[in-house]
């Protein structure tokens, strides 16, 4: 996972970096929790351009993150997902709540 | 003894939730014999770690045992069992609902059987309390089969 902040914009970016299942999201989830309330962005931002898999437990971990992000005022978007992930997000219905876009293939 | 299928697997391993992402690959090696899509891959893996990570947190919630895989391929068909002898589900009709979880405290979604019913052809659950989980999955590997006459008439065409 690679963490960036940008200071000017108060925009966090995590760059996900392993597969998200039930074993990765518990410590995804630490580590993001951790960033957003040590500086409390007004966004925050997953870039999925390196997931290569993704199962409900990353519906869940989104989910969290996005009530957090809620809570401090601040809102979250996902970035560059992938059609398998995609699949999984529509299913859940969050799209209608968190914008993302699409990884573009080269 | 002859199986009367055209090649089956058993994979059993701790309940252990970094054996995640060992059971879904193990899995789809044992498919890729089928030659499935990128896309149907993707079904599978899906589905067996919703089932495998159901058997880790709900089947043996805090305590350690043994989930227990069995694959068997029957013509283009792959069939999935994934079983643990942890606590049972006390009303598998609710459990299937989307959304519904018993550990919304863990973040989970409820999206577990919900996926492994829209990835897989057909998904069966016979769970007995105090006894245990098993769940069977099949889906059908849809290889579209190139005739020799289209073969053909692309050589034609080419020439």
């Amino acid at each position: 996972m690679n963490i960036n902040y940008n200071q000017n914009e108060k925009v966090l970016c995590i760059e996900i970096t392993e597969e998200i299942d039930h074993h990765a999201a518990d410590k995804i989830r630490r580590k993001v929790d951790n960033e957003i309330t040590r500086y409390m962005p007004r966004k925050t931002v997953f870039d999925f351009s390196r997931v290569t898999f993704m199962d409900s437990a990353g519906i869940g971990m989104i989910i969290g993150r996005y009530k957090m992000m809620k809570l401090i005022g601040g809102s979250l978007e996902i970035e560059n997902v992938n059609e398998s992930s995609k699949k999984i997000l529509e299913m859940s219905g969050i799209l209608k709540i968190i914008p993302i876009s699409e990884l573009k293939m080269a | 003894m002859k199986s009367i299928y055209d090649n089956e697997m058993k994979l059993e391993f701790l309940s252990k939730s970094n054996n995640e992402a060992f059971a879904r690959i193990t899995v789809a090696a044992f498919v890729s014999q089928l030659d499935p899509t990128i896309e149907e891959l993707a079904d599978i893996k899906t589905a067996v770690s919703e089932a495998v990570t159901n058997c880790i947190i709900h089947g043996y919630e805090d305590c350690e045992g043994v989930v227990k895989i069995i694959g068997r391929i029957f013509a283009n068909t792959i069939e999935i069992e994934i079983s643990d002898t942890g606590r049972g589900i006390e009303n598998v009709d609710l459990a299937r609902k989307p959304l519904y979880t018993t550990k919304a405290n863990l973040e989970r979604s409820g999206m577990g059987f919900t996926i492994m019913e829209s990835f897989m052809d057909e998904v069966e659950i016979e769970s007995v309390l105090g006894l245990g989980t098993k769940i069977k999955m099949k889906k059908m590997i849809k290889k579209i089969p190139i005739e020799e006459d289209s073969l053909e008439l692309m050589s034609l065409g080419g020439i």
